[in-house]
């Protein structure tokens, strides 16, 4: 029933708060409601993180718990979890929301007209 | 003795910051010349202030004992009257003839121009307090945002053009926009548009090269009403222009300007149809969502 677990070693993406949209990989557990939380790769400090703001995603690398950042950062950038993000329709869907909020009126129109062909 | 230090002099007398650069040699220079023609006017340097300093502001002698140790009375100066006898001072004109109707009456009478007043209030009128920095409208600031640059597409939002997408030129005098459709692209000719009322997009036209005529100012656009109701109120609607009518000039500047436009904007894929389409809000469209 259920395929992703709250795990060391999970990556997960955070959904709101200040780091919104970033990836960030499990460390440890501290409680029924916090984790300890690191994303060398992507910007985000070691740092406890209510597990309310995390969506789990597909991804789990290996590293002991409480690993240090080093082996967090060896660990992600052995499994490319960047270049494996970026292919998922996850990360399409919301690049592809991004755009559509940018788009100017000019660019509204021209996907108007390409949509009618 | 006193031609010896011309090195000095002369040029100190027309610049006295130029004094002590020790330049000798091109001075001498300029002296040689300068001393044949001006060898009769020997202005000598500025002398210091003839009245001591008592207290700050406050000097020892006054105004008329000043004037005499500055020995100012022999020194009146009045500017040269060049050619002011050959012109002879033009006085303002003070009577005008004017025609007059009605045989036997003469045909002309002499009218004065400025006439004497024909009422005197009893009270005169009070002093006005001093205003600051009220400025009549012609001297207003105007402002333009800075998302409005020459060539940005604007979306026009009042008047009969609402929902068209139109080219900005320039900011006229009075701060409102000279904006063209083009006019063979969606019917909007040479207009002007007020800054308020108008959406401005990011996408612009490269207008640089485009010269817009100079004679394109507000006069040129503003309404024209006659104001002669001599007739009472039973023939005034003939003479009112209700129809409006296109002046071969305006036809002409439209041609003019739109020539470049046009030229312009066939260079950017599809900007020609986005002209020719209308703007208009749907549903789950919300105006402050919107990136223009």
């Amino acid at each position: 029933v259920f395929k992703r677990f709250v795990e060391i070693g999970r990556i997960a993406f955070i959904s709101f708060g200040p780091h919104a949209g970033k990836l960030v990989a499990i460390v440890d557990v501290i409680d029924q409601n916090r984790a300890l939380v690191d994303g060398p790769c992507s910007g985000v400090r070691r740092q406890a993180m209510p597990f309310k703001c995390m969506q789990l995603t597909d991804f789990v690398l290996k590293f002991p718990h409480s690993a240090r950042q080093k082996c967090v950062r060896l660990a992600w950038e052995k499994e490319n979890i960047n270049e494996k993000w970026a292919a998922t329709r996850w990360a399409k869907k919301i690049e592809a929301r991004e755009k559509k909020a940018k788009m100017t009126d000019f660019d509204r129109y021209k996907v108007m007209k390409a949509k009618k062909m | 003795a006193g031609e010896k230090k011309p090195g000095e002099k002369a040029p100190s007398e027309k610049k006295p910051g130029k004094k002590k650069t020790g330049e000798k040699k091109p001075a001498e220079q300029k002296p040689i010349q300068k001393a044949v023609g001006e060898k009769k006017k020997k202005i000598k340097k500025h002398h210091a202030s003839r009245n001591p300093v008592l207290a700050r502001g406050i000097g020892r002698y006054s105004r008329s004992a000043m004037y005499a140790r500055k020995a100012l009375y022999k020194r009146k100066y009045t500017a040269p009257e060049t050619k002011i006898e050959k012109k002879k001072k033009e006085k303002p004109r003070a009577t005008i003839t004017k025609p007059v109707g009605g045989d036997k009456n003469g045909g002309t009478r002499v009218v004065k121009i400025r006439k004497m007043p024909r009422y005197y209030p009893t009270e005169d009128v009070p002093r006005k307090l001093l205003s600051h920095g009220k400025k009549p409208f012609s001297q207003h600031k105007r402002s333009l945002r800075a998302s409005i640059t020459p060539g940005t597409v604007l979306i026009l939002l009042t008047g009969r053009h609402r929902g068209k997408r139109v080219v900005f030129l320039k900011q006229l005098g009075t701060g409102l926009l000279l904006v063209t459709g083009p006019l063979a692209i969606n019917r909007v000719p040479l207009r002007r548009a007020h800054q308020k009322f108008v959406i401005a997009t990011s996408t612009k036209v490269d207008i640089s090269g485009v010269k817009i005529p100079k004679h394109l100012t507000d006069a040129y656009f503003k309404k024209k009403r006659l104001r002669k109701p001599k007739h009472q109120e039973g023939e005034i609607f003939d003479t009112e222009k209700e129809k409006y009518e296109i002046t071969e000039q305006r036809k002409s500047d439209q041609k003019a300007v739109d020539s470049q436009v046009l030229a312009q904007i066939k260079k950017v894929p599809q900007l020609r149809g986005y002209l020719r389409s209308t703007f208009g809000l749907s549903n789950g469209v919300y105006p402050h969502k919107l990136v223009f």
